[in-house]
């Protein structure tokens, strides 16, 4: 175990130090000048000379590099030029928001998509596997920012059930808080529910057919108690693995839905940060969200290490 | 009778759904939806229109301006300028105090001053230039020596550099006071969360606190113009700024709602790189000043207005909208005659010029650049557009590596700030590399000159020579399009797209 975790804890080293070059790298082929986006409109000399010294924006690549290196060894990722914020303060601000949101994403998407896709498999060919299968192309095919404006006009405007959009912390008022992220949830939630329907349906076609479960039917066990106690058991298995990978790239943030529902998360910071040239935010959240990614794969391995006795011996 | 889990479950989501409605915000809660976040808090580094928003509520100015475009005082109370025009002596308004209780006198006034020359990365020094040092004549008296005559101080003491922060707040919180601005406005500072909403709340001891009549405002920005519309629709906000053109006709017909609507300060133009490099020689319209004639005669500004802004903007042909009290008139908006511009082209040698016209990705400037491909082309022009993400145009456009560009300015209040730096020599912002001397020592007349008569006549002067040189063409300046809730009273529209509080209510 120990020769294990120590392998796999060496080969984060090198994947963060790669990542941290790629992101600063990448971020330096952007066109456009820093200093002169962040000087505002009125391009004063002197404004664009000192945020130019002060982003080490004269320096040499590897020497800007090896700065902002530093300062992350020290757990200092910078500071927004633009919102004059340290960037472990937006982190820390934003990360309870996006994590809200990816959950209850999920949530919504597990609750739809499995039993559409159980559903779907048990009832093949039949009017309740097409119409299932409509409703997942459906979420599938859907624009995340079209869903989101729809939505908005529907519950908010003719309805007046839900606000727009904002965001309210759940801490100062907890309905508030749930009225604001269940739009957002569900057009998130409902393109990934569609993946999931169709994963389930296809593993739960293909263990439905297996013998065990030709052998619990012949036992004369309930029809319920064959799929969802003996079949879906060894079908959720890909579909957790594929629950927890969309969870993740939820992490990442939900741009375009973020957007629309004006949701203070992380795809919102660093798609503004990316149009201000706010250098610093990109790279800190960048480097912030592969080190959740590596970390969570991490956990994963070890998880799958303690319950295979394959990979013990 | 216990109840049946079916009957459970539909009375726990008949609760959950009872809990999702949601509550009115309390009456004096304003509630402003803005199109963008603002940057900074802090008049010294604050750089966008936005952010001058918020400020309105935050930071009274030493002056400010009214509908009319004058120049009318806040915090002082009268000034009186030198002489020979190189001193401004100003009265400091008594009985304000700033949101940490300490009081504004005339040592407060040169240490904002002060503040604003000096502090690093200040983006009010280029317009403080000409200040070079503040006296306290009295407690209640400064006078500001200015190192040249300089008439578009004033304008710029009615806007950030005129805001005044408490010095006692300022010297404590350092670099970090655009975190918790303490200024002397209306509105005192409660929280901001980036990216999500800033609030402020009535500042108790306000001097002039008989005209407010809000308690508290939340500004939410909302970038997205028909999430902002439904939020004032689904009444999450009682009033949003910078509407889309489009969604006027639809909103006019709701009697819930207001619109009010004023002509910016500002401009929507197209600039031509017309300085000596090889994206200048290499377009017809940067060599030939008939070309550039006979481009801006195949324009229809009108059509333009019509087609890119929904008619919600007023046609211009100059720095300043043909209402602004120094618009010359010797240079009114020329009609649109593409036989003409057909001639001047033969005249020219190229009736079928080409050139690449570069928009920013934003959606007007890239309708303006498709509209305005379509209406040369009768002439003979031959437009490629390129659209460019913004940060990247900015940059082409500063290094002059542009042919021709479409760019809007959000506008000053002196004519000054919309022209000095555009087309003076080797100006920051002349992007279209234009430099002659005669127009120089205009624009330094029109500066240094007090009486507005002969600032007038100078403005006349240089209209007479650039708008025919061409290296910007003017097409329109946008209504600022307000929405609000009919039960909002006491608005006051004033070209800057600011919005004012003071008087503002609910009825």
């Amino acid at each position: 175990m120990s020769t294990f975790l120590t392998r796999r804890l060496a080969t984060i080293v090198p994947t963060l130090l790669f990542v941290s070059m790629l992101v600063f790298g990448l971020q330096q082929l952007l066109p456009g000048d820093a200093a002169l986006v962040l000087a505002g409109e009125d391009h004063d000399p002197s404004v664009v000379a000192h945020l130019r010294a002060k982003m080490h924006l004269d320096e040499a690549l590897p020497v800007r590099y090896v700065y902002w290196l530093g300062g992350v060894l020290r757990g200092d990722l910078g500071e927004s030029m633009r919102m004059q914020k340290p960037v472990t303060a937006l982190i820390a601000e934003k990360l309870p928001v996006t994590i809200q949101l990816a959950a209850m994403a999920i949530v919504i998407a597990l609750a739809i998509g499995i039993p559409a896709g159980i559903v779907s498999a048990v009832y093949k060919g039949t009017a309740w596997d097409y119409a299932a299968n409509a409703v997942a192309l459906w979420g599938l095919s859907t624009p995340n920012f079209w869903l989101g404006i729809m939505l908005i006009l529907l519950f908010s405007v003719s309805l007046g059930w839900l606000p727009a959009s904002g965001y309210v912390s759940p801490f100062e008022d907890l309905r508030a808080n749930l009225a604001s992220m269940i739009m957002p949830a569900f057009v998130l939630g409902n393109a990934i529910a569609a993946v999931l329907m169709r994963h389930t349906r296809s593993a739960m076609l293909q263990v439905l057919s297996s013998d065990y479960v030709r052998t619990a039917r012949a036992k004369g066990l309930d029809e319920r108690v064959v799929v969802l106690h003996h079949a879906l058991r060894n079908a959720l298995v890909p579909i957790i693995t594929l629950g927890a990978l969309e969870f993740g790239t939820l992490l990442s943030g939900a741009v375009l839905t973020e957007q629309v529902f004006t949701i203070p998360g992380f795809g919102k910071l660093i798609v503004d940060a990316v149009f201000n040239r706010d250098y610093a935010v990109v790279q800190g959240v960048v480097l912030f969200t592969a080190t959740v990614y590596i970390t969570l794969n991490l956990l994963a391995d070890v998880a799958y290490f303690l319950v295979n006795p394959r990979m013990r011996s | 009778m216990t109840p049946t889990p079916r009957c459970a479950l539909i009375a726990a989501a008949s609760a959950f759904a009872a809990m999702l409605a949601c509550a009115p915000a309390g009456a004096q809660t304003l509630r402003i939806g803005l199109a963008e976040d603002p940057d900074v808090l802090d008049p010294t580094l604050a750089r966008t229109f936005v952010g001058r928003v918020v400020f309105a509520a935050l930071c009274d100015k030493l002056f400010d301006i009214d509908e009319k475009l004058t120049i009318v005082p806040q915090l002082a109370t009268a000034w009186e300028w030198s002489s020979d025009s190189k001193a401004l002596t100003i009265k400091v308004r008594p009985g304000v105090t700033f949101h940490d209780g300490e009081k504004l006198d005339a040592a407060a006034v040169k240490f904002n001053i002060e503040r604003h020359k000096t502090t690093a990365g200040s983006q009010r020094r280029g317009e403080l230039a000409p200040v070079t040092s503040v006296d306290v004549v009295d407690p209640m008296t400064v006078r500001l020596n200015l190192s040249a005559p300089f008439a578009p101080l004033l304008a710029a003491l009615a806007d950030r550099s005129g805001m005044m922060v408490s010095p006692k707040a300022a010297q404590a919180a350092g670099d970090k006071f655009g975190a918790k601005p303490v200024c002397s406005g209306p509105f005192q500072f409660v929280e901001r969360v980036a990216q999500d909403r800033i609030v402020v709340e009535r500042y108790p001891n306000y001097w002039n606190k008989g005209d407010i009549h809000l308690d508290k405002i939340v500004y939410l920005p909302i970038v997205d113009s028909t999430v902002r519309l439904a939020n004032l629709k689904s009444g999450q906000l009682d009033f949003i700024e910078r509407m889309s053109p489009s969604d006027v006709p639809g909103l006019k017909s709701d009697s819930r709602f207001k619109i009010s609507k004023i002509t910016e300060i500002g401009y929507q133009g197209i600039t031509i790189n017309v300085g000596n490099n090889d994206y200048a020689k290499k377009s017809p319209l940067g060599t030939d000043p008939r070309v550039r004639e006979a481009f801006e005669l195949a324009l229809d500004r009108d059509g333009i207005v019509q087609v890119v802004m929904e008619g919600q903007a007023t046609p211009g042909n100059q720095w300043v909208a043909p209402t602004n009290p120094y618009y010359a008139k010797n240079m009114p908006i020329p009609k649109r005659d593409v036989a003409k511009a057909k001639e001047l082209l033969k005249q020219a040698g190229v009736t079928n010029p080409s050139f690449t016209l570069m928009t920013p990705t934003t959606s007007d400037a890239q309708k303006i650049a498709q509209v305005v491909q379509s209406m040369v082309k009768e002439a003979g022009f031959d437009v490629k557009i390129q659209a460019t993400e913004f940060s990247t145009s900015l940059d082409l456009a500063d290094k002059q590596q542009y042919e021709v560009y479409v760019l809007a300015w959000s506008g000053r209040a002196d004519p000054d700030g919309n022209l000095f730096s555009f087309i003076g020599c080797k100006q920051p912002l002349n992007n279209a590399a234009y430099c002659k001397q005669e127009v120089d020592d205009l624009l330094v007349r029109s500066r240094t000159a007090r009486d507005p008569a002969e600032r007038k006549k100078a403005y006349e002067q240089i209209a007479a020579i650039t708008l025919k040189d061409r290296p910007i063409v003017y097409l329109y300046h946008r209504d600022w399009l307000w929405a609000y809730t009919n039960k909002l009273s006491g608005l006051r529209t004033v070209p800057d797209g600011l919005v004012r509080l003071q008087g503002l209510k609910f009825n």
